[in-house]
């Protein structure tokens, strides 16, 4: 804790000082009275006035909270029940409403995780990004606009003049997130919270848009307090970093110590989770599936998002399919899957072609190529429990009924390490990692060939994410099961893969056995892909970005 | 820029007149099968079978049943209603009058519940879960719970019976002061504005309420706006579609669905008229007006499918 003795000493550079912050929220288990829940234990931090704090932690560790506590704002009904946040020298919980208001978004401003979301759909861009400034009287409208332009400019937007004039869906995802640090700076605050700014973008646009705001804060010199589960991220942009788990504090300390010297054991589990050594089978002599020339579009054959793709997938083995958002890895699986029917080409199984559509197919084939989703929570119904859920395919495809289903899943229960007791839970009562678990299992039932895995760690911490991995590997093993991975993330497919595919709007750029795929030379997609994945690295984002030979395509 | 919105509009309104074509076809048939015979009703029980005949020769009541509703129709797009069996009068010109009194008189309450409701509903997501939202739900719903006649008496007993300000019986004629008029139809305006109130302010709440969970408005809160701000500036125009289709749907009402509220206060409007001339089985009347009725429907509809086309600004600006 040297930092924060540093940080006292100089205390008219104090910005933002927050002590034991204590944060309840009320819940309401079903079947039980409504009970108090601590969120945030007694958290204290403090911030210098240009310095970036990162903070960092798994889902539920209570980061956002803090972070909007900064705001004085409670997402969701929870409540600020304890300790002081003191901005520039005052307490803003002893403001009242209208303090508050006051200084949200005039010293403090918020970017949000999804600026898709985060913008009105009903107002042009300028709009909303000078409105915060006008309500304020920061700045004359005229004034306001000049500078919001100016602000583009620096965040490297295309065609600033008139990007203003543009509706959110309009503009790109990697733009939207740009256009809301914009927002965030217009009214010229003296912090801005970055609440998983690129979280949501592929690593492609990430990379820009990181850039982006590194070089705002370093050139307006606003404070900030940025907040993501991904330590790589952090590591580039923040200058000290608090780990956070479970609404306390586990470590804080300078961006160099977090990430070389660790000194908590949950510190150093984050620094290294993605190390799962994964030994490459060799692709045996006959694929069991085998997808070719094929090419496939939507709305009629208007917008082509497949273009003569061919993969082959070998028993018990994992073909990768990597690419950005709109490559069309996700629309191979619904080719795959029968549900979008391809134009030309055809599918082999086993031998024999596939029909292309999903209708044609006999109840056999449906239950040899089964899916595992990217939410799992909506992929469930919320009034089945998982004994019911997993009981499902058992029923549909053998007849099973009564004991005889009841131990197969049970069964299948223990493959996924979760216990009988959870036969009679309701998928609302599970944690994310343990929701997905149950749809891995539900996809075991049908003893598929192959499981297609539609970014299914995607939405998941770290950790978790690690065991989901380390599980589906272990039941490739004792099923032989072959797994069709659709990711954007390339330090799982390192893990998992036997053979990978890199996609680009449509198109396999490089295919063929991991080892091969992951040696130089790459082709530009795939450097610029590989390139862009977050180093635990101080000053890697820098390096990156000179180092790149291609623009990604969110630009 | 614009087209994906004028193809849209488009479609909706050749929907609109096909359904309005398969509306009069219905409506055509279903006088039809009804008992009872024109040319019977016209002579009285002294009719005898010759002069029933010639009669029905006369009307073209030996035609088959599709040239009669051509030749219906046809009147009906030349603005040729028929002539009324009862009185003998063209059914164009005794409805011109009335039509106007009854679109006056849903129109004033139109111009009263649909900002009442509106600025109700945007009270109740203001002061949500408070007493203010709690009491005006209370109120409009019980408002609407009572049938339109109960409201309608108790109204004409307080205002005008026990307190005497306005009139029980709302008689207006043509060149009637605009005054004397507003204060003829005080009455019944406010009997339809009580009746149509709720639904619009429960929606307009609901709508704007789901809207309220969007993280946009979360944004605007950390901008510091004002809730009431918030609500008009971030809510509503997103809200707008839903809202426009009950409203719509209750204009429809206001006209289509005034027989009680003009039978009650003696309106001379188009629900007395064709109340009147149901019970003398007046067929021809019955038609026109059934299809008046269901172009009003059908036309207000379309304009609140076009009106939500238009609130979207995704359609407004494509990509």
């Amino acid at each position: 804790m040297a930092d924060k003795q540093a940080a006292t000493d100089k205390k008219s550079n104090l910005l933002l000082d927050i002590r034991n912050l204590r944060i309840e929220a009320t819940v309401y288990p079903p079947g039980e009275p409504p009970k108090n829940i601590v969120i945030v234990h007694d958290v204290s931090l403090t911030l210098e006035r240009g310095k970036v704090l990162g903070l960092i932690g798994e889902s539920g560790a209570g980061k956002s909270t803090i972070g909007l506590s900064s705001m004085g704002y409670g997402r969701g009904g929870v409540r600020i029940t304890g300790g002081e946040v003191i901005l520039n020298g005052r307490d803003i919980l002893k403001g009242g409403k209208q303090g508050l208001r006051k200084l949200r978004g005039h010293e403090v401003c918020y970017v949000a995780q999804s600026a898709a979301a985060a913008f009105n759909p009903a107002h042009r861009l300028m709009e909303q990004v000078v409105e915060a400034t006008l309500l304020h009287g920061r700045a004359t409208r005229a004034e306001a606009e000049k500078r919001a332009v100016g602000l583009f400019k620096a965040l490297s937007l295309p065609d600033p003049e008139n990007i203003g004039n543009r509706f959110p869906h309009q503009v790109s995802g990697g733009q939207l997130q740009r256009v809301m640090t914009a927002m965030a700076l217009c009214s010229q605050p003296d912090l801005i919270v970055f609440d998983e700014p690129t979280t949501a973008l592929d690593v492609t646009t990430q990379i820009d848009v990181l850039a982006a705001i590194k070089n705002a804060i370093r050139e307006t010199g606003v404070a900030a307090l940025y907040i993501t589960h991904d330590l790589a991220v952090v590591a580039q942009v923040s200058d000290e970093i608090m780990v956070l788990r479970h609404g306390r504090l586990v470590e804080w300390g300078g961006t160099r110590q977090i990430i070389k010297e660790p000194r908590q054991e949950y510190t150093n589990a984050l620094v290294s989770v993605h190390e799962i050594d994964h030994q490459e089978k060799k692709p045996g002599t006959a694929p069991f599936l085998s997808v070719k020339n094929v090419t496939a579009a939507y709305g009629g054959g208007k917008v082509k998002v497949l273009k003569n793709v061919s993969v082959d997938i070998f028993p018990g083995q994992t073909l990768a399919v990597v690419g950005e958002s709109g490559s069309g890895k996700s629309t191979l699986a619904r080719a795959v899957t029968g549900l979008l029917p391809p134009e030309q080409g055809s599918i082999t199984f086993d031998g024999r072609p596939l029909a292309n559509r999903l209708a044609d197919r006999p109840k056999e084939d449906l239950r040899q190529l089964q899916m595992i989703y990217q939410m799992a929570d909506v992929a469930m119904n919320p009034r089945q429990t998982v004994g019911t859920i997993i009981g499902r395919p058992l029923e549909f495809y053998f007849g099973m009924r009564g004991r005889e289903r009841d131990t197969r899943v049970a069964e299948l229960l223990d493959k996924i390490e979760m216990g009988k007791g959870f036969s009679d839970r309701y998928p609302a009562e599970l944690s994310g990692g343990q929701k997905q678990r149950v749809c891995i299992a539900r996809s075991l039932a049908a003893k598929p060939k192959l499981i297609i895995c539609d970014e299914v760690t995607s939405a998941l911490d770290p950790l978790v994410a690690n065991g989901i991995l380390k599980l589906l590997l272990e039941l490739q093993a004792e099923e032989n099961v072959a797994y069709l991975f659709i990711t954007h993330d390339l330090a799982t497919v390192k893990s998992i893969a036997d053979s990978i595919a890199v996609m680009y709007r449509g198109e396999v750029v490089r295919y063929g056995p991991k080892s091969q795929v992951l040696k130089p030379p790459f082709d530009a997609y795939t450097d610029l892909l590989l390139s862009s994945v977050p180093e635990m690295e101080m000053g890697w984002l820098e390096k990156a970005i000179k180092n790149r030979r291609m623009e990604s395509a969110g630009n | 820029m614009s087209s994906p919105i004028l193809k849209l509009v488009a479609q909706r309104v050749a929907l609109g007149i096909l359904l309005l074509v398969a509306v009069s076809v219905l409506i055509f048939a279903g006088t039809q099968v009804l008992p009872g015979d024109v040319a019977q009703s016209i002579l009285g029980q002294a009719a005898t079978p010759e002069s029933l005949a010639n009669l029905r020769a006369e009307l073209g009541l030996n035609d088959p049943a599709y040239i009669r509703y051509f030749r219906w129709l046809g009147g009906v797009l030349t603005g040729d209603l028929g002539t009324a069996l009862s009185s003998g009068q063209d059914i164009a010109t005794s409805i011109g009058g009335r039509l106007w009194n009854t679109l006056f008189l849903a129109f004033c309450a139109a111009l009263i519940s649909v900002p009442l409701a509106i600025v109700l509903g945007l009270l109740a997501v203001r002061y949500r879960d408070g007493w203010v939202d709690k009491l005006i739900s209370g109120l409009a719903l019980a408002s609407t719970s009572f049938p339109e006649f109960f409201i309608g008496y108790l109204l004409v007993y307080f205002f005008a019976v026990q307190w005497q300000i306005f009139p029980g019986i709302s008689t207006v004629y043509d060149g009637m002061p605009f005054l004397e008029r507003m204060q003829a139809i005080a009455l019944p305006a406010a009997a339809l504005t009580l009746v149509v109130l709720a639904q619009m302010m429960r929606m307009t709440r609901a709508a704007i309420l789901n809207v309220m969970q969007s993280a946009y408005v979360e944004t605007a809160e950390l901008k510091g706006l004002s809730a009431f701000s918030i609500i008009r500036k971030h809510a509503l125009p997103n809200a707008v579609a839903p809202i426009i289709n009950v409203v719509m749907l209750n204009l429809a009402y206001l006209i289509v669905g005034v027989v009680v509220v003009e039978v009650i206060f003696v309106y001379p409007g188009m629900g007395q008229y064709l109340v009147d001339h149901v019970t003398k089985r007046d067929v021809p009347v019955v038609q026109a007006v059934g299809l008046i009725f269901a172009a009003v429907y059908i036309t207000l509809n379309i304009v609140a499918d076009i009106a939500s086309i238009v609130a979207n600004p995704r359609l407004r600006h494509p990509k």
